[in-house]
């Protein structure tokens, strides 16, 4: 059957449709597949896909019906197609990171967030574009050609995750998993005015995400909406013993949040029943005056400097409005380091990163280019060959960090200075601010191919790779657009209350209603 | 001879592999001989994605070797990462331990100088760390196969402080730090096996200088005297250099054993920058105080109180104890039996004896030797109270080596009980004094140094089984 | 410090890229720029901080030496560049020395 308005359709809303047997999972694909056809996502289009196989996402889509028909109460992601960036460790279809090193590489194992979609019902319909190893602003650092943003195909998605945020955007999936080392959830989320979260450092296991940068990864979510986001990211969440930096900390039931006040037992029966999708999910009561009523919101300067992008501060300025107008207390707050943020993320990413990437060699799996001089000009070859300039640039920069006789003036000093800007977090959310409130990025979209100087990319993650080095998670919701271009706002909470990082953002959405696309 | 004009400077770097089950990082199993890459996943092969877990038994076993080195363990430790190419190096690192290890400080005796005291070599840290596969350059023609199923394998670096002054000293250093090692049951610390791998830094200085001189470092020994070897040759090339007016070069140098020669390697130096630090996929290792303090409760006894407490309990000498306690499992045998049998004596010359010479040919190990130490025990105990003469249990050791009988049962069935009966011996004297009349003349004429000639057909005739001293007595009241 | 060609060779053999000569100058021009926009940390007093060693102040978890490890859906033949025999096959190392130079 069609589905219609497919595009429009949230995550919960689709497995409603399955689960009450109003649609079949199959049905599920092909409006997704269709939706991806109809507006030209493949690569001589919006070049979303690297890798999707709509036959054996039909056959999975079987398998579920059939696992439906026998147990009704699947999972509340039965039948959701949902697109997965291709740094994430997937069965079937190819993990790449888009680079040439691991053309047509495909993982032995899954990632633990896509073993616990599946888990619940959720059908993987496609490994999504981004920057290679995730190291870009704008997903033109892909070896299989940069993707183009649903809003304007001249503009870039932004990036790293920018396919999975073009996915979204342009309707193909009401989900998808990006992941994030200094914004690159957020930031394309912004640019394609779609829902994007990073979770609290430790929240999600990284197994299964291939490393750029450990102690920043994170797997993250991109959603339609809100709800989207809150669904996804209570499914992957949660302690992972193959994560040894994954958290045993208990996962609330996020969507609950939309309610307002503290997040009931997770433990509780009640709580288990929606977690599980055998109640539903109570309706918010309409955006009021008793809202946010208690909430006290940081408005940090150094996210708002002169230089900010005008309409980007108007728009920013209209969502405190509404955060006002929703009973929330608006402070005015200083996260002083937050602007050495840049440098400092541009030392420890990259020197991370120079080692993470050094077990792409040539000898076990991968790309291999072997010029018969041995093995040292194996290496060589098949490295230089197989990594893009970006990542030829940022390993190189990275080994120079760490090299004998720089470790200390580089890595080390930007360690500390690392600890002063979580500091600066720290200090402010135990001053009785709930969440900070920013734009997402200093503009919007830009047009492909209109950076080329390497440090000017970096500055796009000005204001979202202060979460990723404090540790804290952070959520872009859409607040607006300049032109026909999506503006995104940014709330942070502290560490492991994304609970209250939710709340706000549900608030914000509501608050804003149509006005959040305008 | 110039080497007299100078003092040689050694520290040693000993890798020991920890024995576990699984690898450090991964669930995959640490057996030996498995076909190639079969015993590897997603973890020590460094798929993209993967991510290691530490193993709780590699640092139960790091612990207790650093406490029973002496050493300090301390609250939290950081592993770090030390990058370097090589193919058998799956992730382009290794996890090791670099500015923060487990445990600083220990020391180990080696033995006594001239003046009767100990002496005593430092060690400055024990850290953690994972094994490299394996690379095998000479099976295939211009190509090198790499097999990954050591890769990951638990193993403890120890490092000297550089107090060895000889190449016997480092020698006696190892057998020592072995020893300890053995008793702790912390590895199976076998050189051959690569389960002990050593490397040696060396400089020499004018004796009295308490600076330093410059170090090289030697690699590639597979024997404690390979090692002994090296060291003097390196020695030996330091010196002459010296003597000649040279300087000494700072760098890495391969011990050819078949050559009996050390030659720099190839690689150059300062080529080697391992650029370490922290390892972001592990939280600090942070061991708790209660538990180091019922780990060095718990510690295993150490082969210096083993040997003062065998001696002291068995009134055995000095040396008997060295040799007794040369492993654990011999001196756990050992004691075994001088426990059960009570008498420490008869159990060191048993053990020493009958014991090591029954397990010589097969190689074998004590610790699975058939006659158990409380079998063994109950034969001594039939010697020791005239059941059997010592003579007949030899017999019924070798029996009971073979077999794996009783002692008792095996001296029954063999009709080896001794017979302590007057008639009996009395009709075997007899007997024997019949059959051989010349000497039976000679004897009861007064030549009494025929007396052990006739005792001896008496235990033929009896098959052992007479008692000697009463076959004695009576020849003597006979020839009296 | 700007960064020097010498130093960018010297990077590039650490981490095994080969850099031919003209990309060698362009890598030296953009990593001296970028590590330009570094200096201001060294502005930064840091005395009193402490170095976040590793993440988070619990320790690591451990696993008990038991068990299996991840399953592999796909076989080493599958992804590997070159096996024979179960081994993984590279180019022969310049000489036996080298073996000996495998860290640990």
């Amino acid at each position: 059957m069609i589905i219609e308005n497919f595009k429009n359709l949230g995550a919960a809303a689709i497995a409603s449709s399955v689960r009450a047997g109003d649609a079949s999972p199959s049905d599920m694909i092909r409006a997704s597949f269709e939706r991806a056809r109809e507006i030209g996502a493949g690569r001589d289009g919006l070049n979303i896909f690297l890798h999707s196989d709509e036959s054996a996402s039909l056959e999975e889509a079987e398998v579920m019906r059939a696992r439906l028909e026998r147990a009704p109460d699947a999972g509340i992601l039965a039948g959701v197609p949902v697109a997965i960036k291709d740094n994430i460790a997937s069965l079937g279809l190819p993990t790449t990171c888009a680079s040439r090193i691991l053309a047509g590489y495909v993982s032995p194992f899954e990632a633990t967030a896509v073993t616990r979609l599946r888990a619940i019902g959720a059908l993987i319909v496609a490994k999504t574009n981004m920057d290679e190893f995730a190291m870009g602003s704008s997903t033109e650092n892909s070896a299989y050609g940069p993707t183009r943003n649903p809003h304007d195909v001249r503009c870039v998605p932004g990036g790293s995750s920018g396919g999975s945020a073009a996915a979204v955007a342009a309707g193909i999936t009401p989900l998808a998993l990006g992941s994030e080392t200094g914004g690159s959830v957020r930031q394309p989320a912004a640019f394609c005015g779609v829902v994007g979260v990073k979770p609290t450092y430790g929240r999600v296991s990284r197994y299964g995400l291939v490393a750029f940068a450990s102690s920043l990864d994170q797997i993250g979510v991109l959603g339609r909406t809100v709800d989207d986001a809150a669904l996804g990211l209570e499914t992957i969440a949660g302690f992972d013993r193959l994560d040894s930096t994954s958290s045993d900390a208990k996962v609330p039931i996020y969507r609950l949040s939309a309610l307002g006040g503290p997040a009931p037992d997770p433990q509780s029966p009640d709580t288990e029943a929606i977690r599980l999708g055998r109640s539903p999910v109570p309706l918010p009561p309409p955006p009021s005056a008793k809202t946010l009523r208690g909430v006290i919101i940081g408005k940090p300067k150094e996210y708002f400097p002169d230089s900010l992008d005008a309409s980007t501060r108007d728009l920013c300025e209209r969502a405190l409005d509404r955060f006002r107008s929703m009973g929330a207390t608006i402070r005015n707050i200083s996260l002083p380091r937050s602007p050495l943020a840049i440098p400092v993320y541009y030392i420890l990413a990259p020197a991370e990163a120079s080692s993470n990437l050094a077990r792409f060699d040539g000898v076990r799996y991968g790309l291999r280019v072997d010029p018969g001089k041995g093995l040292k000009a194996m290496y060589e070859a098949t490295r230089s060959q197989g990594f893009g300039p970006e990542v030829t640039r940022r390993v190189l920069l990275g080994t120079y960090v760490l090299s004998a006789g720089y470790y200390d003036a580089y890595y080390k000093k930007a360690q500390a200075v690392r600890t002063l800007i979580a500091d600066d977090f720290r200090s402010v959310f135990a001053s009785g601010v709930h969440a900070i409130f920013t734009p997402t990025t200093p503009t919007p979209a830009f047009p492909v191919g209109a950076i080329s100087d390497p440090y000017e990319m970096y500055l796009n993650d000005i204001f979202t790779v202060t979460a990723n080095l404090a540790g804290v998670p952070a959520i872009s919701v859409p607040i607006g657009r300049v032109r026909h271009l999506p503006v995104g706002g940014q709330i942070i909470t502290a560490h492991f209350d994304e609970y209250t990082m939710f709340r706000v953002a549900y608030a914000l959405e509501a608050g804003l209603g149509g006005e959040a696309h305008q | 001879m110039s080497r007299e004009r100078y003092e040689m400077v050694v520290g040693l770097e000993v890798h020991v592999q920890l024995k576990t089950r699984t690898k450090a990082f991964c669930g995959c199993s640490t057996d030996f001989g498995a076909p190639p890459n079969v015993n590897t996943c997603p973890v020590c092969l460094a798929l993209p994605g993967a991510l290691p877990v530490l193993n709780e038994r590699a640092v139960e076993l790091a612990t207790r070797a650093a406490l029973g080195l002496g050493c300090r363990v301390n609250p939290v430790s950081i592993f770090a990462r030390k990058n370097y190419f090589y193919p058998d190096l799956p992730k382009g690192y290794q996890i090791s331990q670099f500015d923060q290890p487990l445990a600083t400080g220990g020391s180990v005796v080696i033995g006594k100088n001239e003046k009767g005291s100990d002496v005593q070599i430092g060690i400055t840290r024990l850290h953690m760390e994972e094994d490299a596969g394996k690379s095998i350059h000479d099976r295939y023609p211009g190509a090198t196969a790499i097999d990954l199923n050591r890769a990951g394998v638990p193993l403890i670096e120890i490092v000297s402080e550089p107090d060895i002054r000889t190449s016997a000293g480092a020698g006696a250093y190892l057998r020592t730090l072995k020893q300890i090692l053995q008793y702790l049951d912390v590895s199976d610390v076998s050189m051959e096996e690569g389960s002990l791998r050593v490397d040696a830094n060396i400089s020499v200085r004018p004796p009295g200088q308490s600076k330093l001189g410059t170090k090289t470092e030697v690699k590639n020994m597979n024997s404690f005297s390979a090692v002994e070897r090296a060291l003097e040759a390196e020695f030996e090339r330091q010196c002459a250099l010296l003597d000649s007016g040279g300087k000494v070069e700072q760098q890495t140098l391969l011990w050819d054993g078949a050559r009996e020669t050390v030659r720099p390697s190839r690689t150059k130096e300062g080529s080697h920058d391992y650029r370490y630090f922290p390892e972001p996929d592990l939280r600090p290792l942070i061991v708790d105080e209660k538990w180091i303090s019922d780990a060095r409760t718990h510690l295993p006894e150490l082969p210096e109180a083993r040997k003062q407490r065998l001696a002291q309990e068995f009134g055995i000498s000095p040396s008997e104890v060295e040799q007794l306690t040369a492993t654990p499992a011999l001196s756990d045998y050992f004691e075994a039996v001088a426990r059960a049998s009570g008498d420490g004596k008869a159990a060191y010359n048993w053990v020493m004896g009958e014991v090591l010479a029954a397990l010589r040919p097969s190689g074998g190990d004590i610790a699975h030797f058939r006659v158990r130490p409380a079998d063994l025990a109950e034969l001594l105990n039939l010697v020791r109270d005239g059941t059997i003469s010592h003579t007949a249990g030899k017999r019924v050791f070798a029996q009971m080596v073979e077999t794996g009988k009783q002692a008792a049962q095996v001296a029954a069935d063999e009709g080896l009980l001794q017979v302590g009966d007057e008639s009996a011996i009395a009709t075997w004297v007899d007997e024997v004094l019949s059959e051989h009349p010349e000497e039976a003349r000679r004897y009861l004429a007064g030549e009494k140094k025929l007396q052990g000639v006739l005792v001896g057909f008496v235990m033929i005739k009896s098959k052992g089984r007479a008692d000697p001293k009463r076959v004695n007595q009576l020849l003597s009241t006979r020839g009296g | 410090m700007a960064v020097t060609r010498q130093d960018v060779l010297h990077i590039a053999e650490l981490a095994r890229l080969g850099v031919d000569s003209a990309r060698a100058d362009e890598l030296t021009k953009e990593l001296s720029a970028i590590l330009a926009h570094m200096e201001v940390l060294s502005q930064i007093d840091t005395a009193s901080v402490p170095a976040t060693a590793g993440v988070g102040t619990e320790g690591t978890p451990l696993r008990p030496d038991v068990g299996e490890s991840p399953l592999m859906e796909r076989t080493l033949e599958s992804f590997a560049p070159a096996m024979r025999d179960g081994f993984f096959m590279v180019p022969r190392l310049a000489t036996h020395e080298d073996s000996a130079e495998s860290g640990a």
